[in-house]
């Protein structure tokens, strides 16, 4: 097991580089240059700037060196001194920008995972050990609608309802007052009261997805031997269900958690459009849509990191908590 | 002997199965996979129950111990347990009436019967430890914490005569052999000192060196705690070594009943005869080997009068096929279930 | 005997169990499931829309008019004001100003009676963009001025039924060429990886790691942002659909590469070999037919994949743009809440949508299930 620890921690290092080569190749993508966007930016408000200030410039930011040393640059920056360049758009520099919203985009996604898992265990469980009642007809149901909807269709439905029905404005994820001001426990609580709309629309979208996963791993359980023994013994129905099948039928999906991560935080991210949520969502859509690539390649960057730290936790996970696996 | 031994099944009975029915309704119609059985069990003793596949001796097991699936369900019938204290009787529970799932159920399991499976590697559970497991028979029965909880495993499997004890205690079942494994299983189930032990086809699954180890084991256990044993099998060997009692079933039912010597050499019921019959010889030479003609009817259509007479050797047209035979005693505990023994006391 | 014999209908029906090929075994598994079979058909039925929108639509998509702004949808009733029964018809449109929020309310108005009719001449279009023709499913015989909003208008008066018909057009052919640009790609990469094992399946499967560990919406948008907002919506149309897939194919590819891996090790491949079969011909003629079943499985739920990924793309804006209608495009109409509010039919695309993505997922379970020889 050690080894095989080893190895997929290993194969991570390429991967970061990969994937830092791949966000900077996106930068790069679009015609012409952070220079060239801003001289244009320039232009539009009036002012013009000659072609030899111009190209004083392309040699002070570096933008006339081949694309392998702008590359080392660009990531040299980001590793040895955090500094991810600047935002075209807001002229601020772009780690002020993004780590208050990757944070909070984070913190939703592992949020709605949580509130997932809470839902659809207890749901599969009941759902397979109760099989073709009315209840697990219902749930199959709503299981299968909820495949169909899109995460930011439901955000959609559930902001409208509430505004046509209940008056209330869900958007948003803090109240006016407290969305520049400095973090405090009063914040902190109006951030909850608010989260719940975002978690729920997440939460539910992959739900319906897993209810069905748990329920067909449960079925391959529970008409096993073991659980029979255990009955034998004298164990009361819901600690044989529950302490046995369960966690046999939860082994496969454990692993899957982490993979379960880059649909999250994309799920995430447009739902947070709708919502209008401070996170990274609205910030990196802006960012593409004005060619803003430093923000946006940043934020590309940052959330591949973190997503591929997520899947190597859970890939390790899974072989510390398989014993059939840990003991091989 | 064998009438100290009825004296016994009188005197000190700890199983009395009366009639008991057990069916299954499905789609295509009902299976009625016990039929009707009764027999009973007396303190410290062994009988086998024997039969082909499907003859429904594995859910009379778990009739017993209301751990029937669904959609089966006991419809009639009587599963009685004596209890004694220090050799006294104490107390009846009827057990069929009592709910699947309630307290009497729960109490009885692992406590004063207990139950060993035929396939010990899928009857453990692949994720904890086998102590782990043993822990939850003893948390039902006893007041135990979880280290004397081991400590007591440890001591079972002892008992058993499982070779480092400790280590295996902390082990999971995939890195155990077989015959450990059934071993650990036999210590599981004896952890709380029950005093019926079904054992549903505990060695079919393993090699015949490892089949008389446990078979050596079982023996030893029972003369040494005084335990019952229901032994379920297919195998008449199997019988000859560990039974002192052996029902016959054929479709749901009983048709012979009675000590073990007398079944191998007095068996009376054209079943247990061509049973006998199949089995091979070491010191017979025989060109093919004798079978049972025909092969057991589909559960939706089992024939009317005897069950067995679509295939019985000496069955009497005009009478096996249109009526159920009853049960006859050959003598005191020697009972048989066939039209041929009309002219024998009725059971 | 006693036994009942069994009844000669069961008896023909087990013998035909024995001779039924493999693709008929499968068409009778799949019509039992009747939500797969209704799914089946409703899909049909929207691909023949997506064939005939120019016919199907009313009016052109494009036609605008600041006098129909947010009309919404106008009902069809068979029952006038003084109850007598007429054939299908629309009332004609009042338009007042409320006092108080200075917004433009319509009213049915019940003395312009405009009738619904069936084949009716109509907008110009191009069928296909090939041939002329005028023909529509229905429309109103009425004045120039007057039109029928069967599901309401948008922000700039265009008919919502007629632009959400088009749409059906662009996002089902974009489901389905993403998926068959996502097959071309998976199965040889898959099957090279399959199939020849060692270090080529490690590196490949190295590789489809690293593209699945990447969130996709972002590398998406990325992708998308970089495409030039002044190339014509043909080329984008066509670009896009190879974005999507390029993420796409990884799914495929795992299906494709986990069949060919364990059909490698049955004995009939290995008899092939013996008798000196070509690796083509084993391949194709022996190891494809055994999972084809599998992939079309696979391929019908990759579909709704597709669909979604360009709706949510086009949705924010960065997908197909005006004047290419596709759900996600009509949908980004509806994004923010005041619209959306205003005038709710906005997202009846959305339902477009949930319903398609529901139809093809019910197919891909009812043809994996009747594919799997396993099964019942």
């Amino acid at each position: 097991m050690l080894s095989y620890i080893f190895q997929r921690v290993l194969w991570a290092i390429p991967t970061l580089i990969l994937i830092s080569i791949l966000t900077f190749i996106i930068i790069q993508l679009p015609p012409g240059d952070y220079l060239t966007a801003y001289v244009a930016q320039l232009s539009e408000t009036g002012e013009t700037v000659d072609e030899a200030t111009i190209e004083i410039l392309r040699e002070r930011f570096g933008l006339n060196k081949p694309l392998y040393e702008q590359y080392w640059t660009w990531i040299s920056d980001i590793i040895f001194r955090g500094d991810f360049g600047q935002s075209l758009d807001w002229n601020v520099p772009v780690a002020d920008l993004i780590w208050q919203r990757v944070g909070l985009t984070i913190l939703i996604s592992f949020l709605s995972m949580i509130f997932t898992w809470l839902i659809a265990i207890p749901i599969g469980v009941y759902s397979a050990t109760h099989q073709y009642t009315v209840f697990d007809y219902i749930f199959t149901i709503l299981g299968f609608v909820g495949r169909g909807i899109p995460n930011f269709l439901l955000a959609l439905v559930l902001m409208w309802l509430a505004f046509a029905y209940l008056g209330i404005n869900v958007g948003g994820l803090f109240s006016p007052e407290y969305t520049n001001a400095p973090w405090s426990f009063r914040k902190f609580l109006d951030l909850l009261a608010h989260l719940w709309v975002p978690v729920i629309v997440l939460g539910t979208g992959g739900a319906a997805g897993l209810i069905r996963i748990v329920r067909a791993n449960m079925l391959d359980e529970i008409y096993k031997p073991y659980v029979e023994t255990a009955r034998a013994q004298g164990t009361a129905e819901r600690r044989v269900i529950w302490k046995y099948p369960v966690r046999v039928a939860l082994n496969p999906f454990i692993s899957t958690v982490g993979w379960a991560l880059p649909s999250l935080i994309s799920g995430s991210i447009i739902t947070a459009v709708v919502l209008n949520l401070p996170t990274t969502g609205p910030l990196l859509l802006r960012a593409l849509l004005n060619q803003d690539m430093f923000l946006a390649g940043s934020f590309i960057l940052i959330l591949s990191v973190f997503t591929l730290v997520g899947t190597l936790i859970s890939d390790l996970l899974l072989v510390w908590v398989d014993p059939r696996i840990r003991f091989s | 002997m064998s009438d100290t031994h009825n004296q016994q099944a009188i005197n000190e009975p700890l199983l009395e199965v009366n009639n008991l029915k057990t069916y299954f309704s499905v789609r295509e119609g009902t299976v009625r996979s016990v039929d009707g059985v009764s027999f009973s069990i007396a303190k410290g003793q062994t009988t086998a129950v024997v039969g082909e596949s499907g003859c429904g001796k594995s859910i009379t097991a778990r009739s017993i111990m209301q751990l029937v699936p669904k959609p089966g369900k006991i419809v009639d019938g009587s599963v009685l347990f004596h209890r004694y204290h220090d050799s006294k009787p104490t107390e009846v529970l009827n057990l069929s009436k009592a709910p699947s799932d309630g307290e009497l159920m729960r109490e009885v399991r692992g406590n004063d019967i207990a139950m060993i499976f035929q396939e010990p590697m899928t009857s453990f559970s692949p994720v904890h430890s086998i102590s782990n497991q043993m822990y939850e028979t003893l948390r039902n029965h006893r007041r135990v914490s979880k280290r004397e909880a081991l400590e007591l495993s440890i001591d079972v499997l002892k008992r058993v005569n499982m070779p480092k004890p400790e280590q295996i205690a902390l082990s999971y079942p995939h890195q155990l052999s077989g015959g450990m494994r059934q071993r650990a299983m036999i210590a599981m189930a004896l952890s709380c000192e029950p005093s019926l032990l079904i054992a549903d086809e505990p060695t079919t699954a393993l090699d015949v060196t490892t089949e008389a180890q446990i078979l050596d084991l079982l023996r030893d256990l029972r003369d040494r705690l005084g335990m019952a044993m229901m032994f379920i099998t297919h195998n008449l060997g199997v019988v000859a070594e560990i039974a002192e009692f052996v029902q016959v079933m054929y479709l749901g039912k009983v048709v012979e009943s009675a000590p073990v010597r007398d079944i191998f050499y007095n068996a009376k019921h054209p079943y247990t005869k061509s049973l006998l019959l199949s089995v091979p010889k070491l010191n017979e030479r025989v060109d093919r080997l004798a079978t049972i003609e025909g092969s057991v009817p589909d559960p939706f259509s089992i024939p009317t009068g005897c069950p067995f007479h679509t295939r019985c050797p000496e069955a009497i047209p005009g009478v096996c096929d249109v009526e159920i035979p009853e049960t006859f005693e050959i003598d005191a505990q020697h009972t048989v279930t066939c039209h041929l023994y009309e002219g024998e006391t009725r059971a | 005997m006693a036994t009942k014999p069994l009844p000669i209908k069961e008896k023909e029906k087990e013998s035909q169990l024995y001779q039924a090929s493999q693709w008929q075994l499968i068409w009778w598994r799949f019509r039992k499931h009747r939500v797969a079979a209704v799914s089946g058909v409703i899909i049909i039925f929207l691909y023949v829309i997506a064939a005939f929108v120019e016919v199907i639509a009313p009016y052109d998509p494009s036609a605008f008019s600041p006098l129909y702004a947010y009309v919404p949808p106008q009902q069809v009733r068979v029952i006038d004001s003084e109850g007598n029964f007429r054939a299908p018809f629309v009332y004609g449109l009042a338009r007042s100003r409320d006092p108080e929020t200075a917004r433009i309310t319509y009213e049915p108005d019940t003395s312009n009676i405009m009738p619904l009719k069936f084949l009716v001449r109509g907008d110009e279009y191009k069928f296909w963009g090939l041939f002329k023709g005028d023909w529509h499913l229905f429309g109103i015989d009425a004045g120039p001025r007057d039109r029928v909003f069967i599901w309401g208008a948008d922000r700039l008066g265009r008919d919502l039924f007629s632009r959400l018909v088009y749409a059906t057009r662009v996002s089902l052919s974009i489901g389905l060429l993403g998926v068959i640009f996502s097959f071309v790609f998976g199965i040889i990469i898959g099957g090279i990886s399959g199939y020849y094992g060692g270090w080529i399946d490690n590196v490949i499967q190295r590789l489809i790691d690293f593209i699945r560990s990447i969130p996709t919406i972002p590398l998406w948008m990325g992708l998308a942002a970089a495409l030039p907002v002044e190339w014509p919506p043909t080329r984008v149309y066509f670009l896009i659909t190879l974005i999507l897939s390029i993420i796409g194919w990884t799914g495929l590819a795992r299906v494709v590469r986990g069949r060919f891996l364990a059909l490698r090790e049955e004995d009939f491949v290995t008899a092939a070999r013996f008798v000196g079969a070509g690796e083509g011909r084993i391949i194709f003629r022996h190891m494809l037919p055994s999972f084809s079943s599998h992939i079309i499985a696979a391929l019908t739920l990759a579909i709704p994949d597709m669909i979604l990924a360009e709706t949510s793309l086009s949705f924010l804006g960065l997908g197909l743009r005006s004047p290419v209608n596709s759900w996600g495009v009509l949908l980004q109409e509806a994004q923010n809440l005041s619209s959306v509010a205003l005038a709710p039919w906005l997202l009846i695309p959305g339902v477009a949508v949930v319903v398609t993505i529901l139809a093809f997922n019910f197919l891909g379970d009812g043809l994996r299930d009747a594919a799997d020889p396993y099964g019942d």
